[in-house]
């Protein structure tokens, strides 16, 4: 029960990907594009995405653990630092590239698009070296 | 390339990829955030960290087809670039990603519905940046 819940779960994730339209990297980026070919879609996903969770979070961190673990494991660390502002960046320079975030381009992977496979592995190779270059 | 403006649509996606990341945290106890979950599964641990990690990945690929049997045709992919910055791009977000701690999933919905001041800048950090990035592109450069 705890393993099908969680198969369901990344299924609503990814089915929300799909309908919201942030599978489509053309989409994601033309709201970026204000100048030119705007489509303001993805303020209405992060609307809706941000306000259930926001409503959800209260309501499910008032448990004592969650269901199936013993314990909620919430980051702590809450201040910026450097390191984050600078991925960040990196990561947008990189986003407004290719027009691909993980959780566009995960459920999209799904299709088997060529371009979509060889997204995925660009960025686990940058994953996987900024690991490595950290780790030391 | 144009696209269509799809409100509706895109709020109630939205809303239910807010449902997932608040079901995430009431089953399992965790952030719901897409560089977090593939880079702990590329990476296992214990067996019962690594489970839910491939669990997630796993329906997130079921997306398009769960899609496919409720519309009839997949979801629209476009890609507007060639492989060259397609690559350059996942490369990019790769390293961003992992420095920074997390992507638009991880900062932008969980991180800003837990009112995170690091999320939140984080977030602000990389709109901006997508934006310039996007802007310098398509109009100074005109690719």
């Amino acid at each position: 029960m705890r393993n099908l819940l969680t198969l369901l779960t990344g299924m609503l994730f990814g089915t929300g990907i799909a309908i919201s339209g942030m599978i489509n990297p053309a989409k994601v980026l033309n709201f970026f594009d204000v100048a030119g070919a705007w489509d303001p879609s993805l303020a209405f996903v992060m609307g809706g995405a941000v306000v259930v969770a926001f409503i959800g979070f209260r309501i499910v961190l008032r448990r004592t653990r969650p269901v199936f673990e013993p314990t909620f494991k919430v980051p702590s660390n809450r201040a910026p630092d450097a390191r984050l502002l600078i991925g960040s960046g990196v990561f947008g320079i990189g986003w407004g590239i290719a027009g691909f975030c993980p959780g566009g381009a995960l459920p999209a992977l799904g299709t088997g698009n060529l371009d979509v496979i060889l997204f995925v592995a660009a960025l686990i190779v940058g994953m996987v070296f900024t690991r490595m270059i950290t780790s030391h | 390339m144009e696209t269509t403006f799809t409100p509706f649509a895109s709020l109630a996606g939205g809303a239910m990829i807010g449902l997932a990341a608040v079901l995430l945290m009431l089953l399992r106890g965790r952030i719901l955030g897409a560089t977090g979950i593939l880079s702990g599964a590329l990476r296992p641990s214990d067996p019962q960290d690594w489970t839910w990690r491939v669990l997630m990945l796993t329906g997130m690929l079921c997306g398009p087809w769960i899609y496919f049997a409720a519309v009839g045709t997949l979801p629209a992919i476009d890609v507007p670039v060639s492989t060259g910055p397609l690559l350059l791009g996942g490369v990019l977000v790769g390293i961003g990603v992992t420095l920074g701690n997390g992507c638009t999933s991880g900062h932008g919905v969980c991180g800003l519905a837990r009112l995170s001041p690091r999320s939140m800048s984080a977030t602000v950090t990389f709109m901006i940046a997508t934006g310039l990035t996007v802007y310098v592109l398509r109009h100074m450069l005109g690719v």
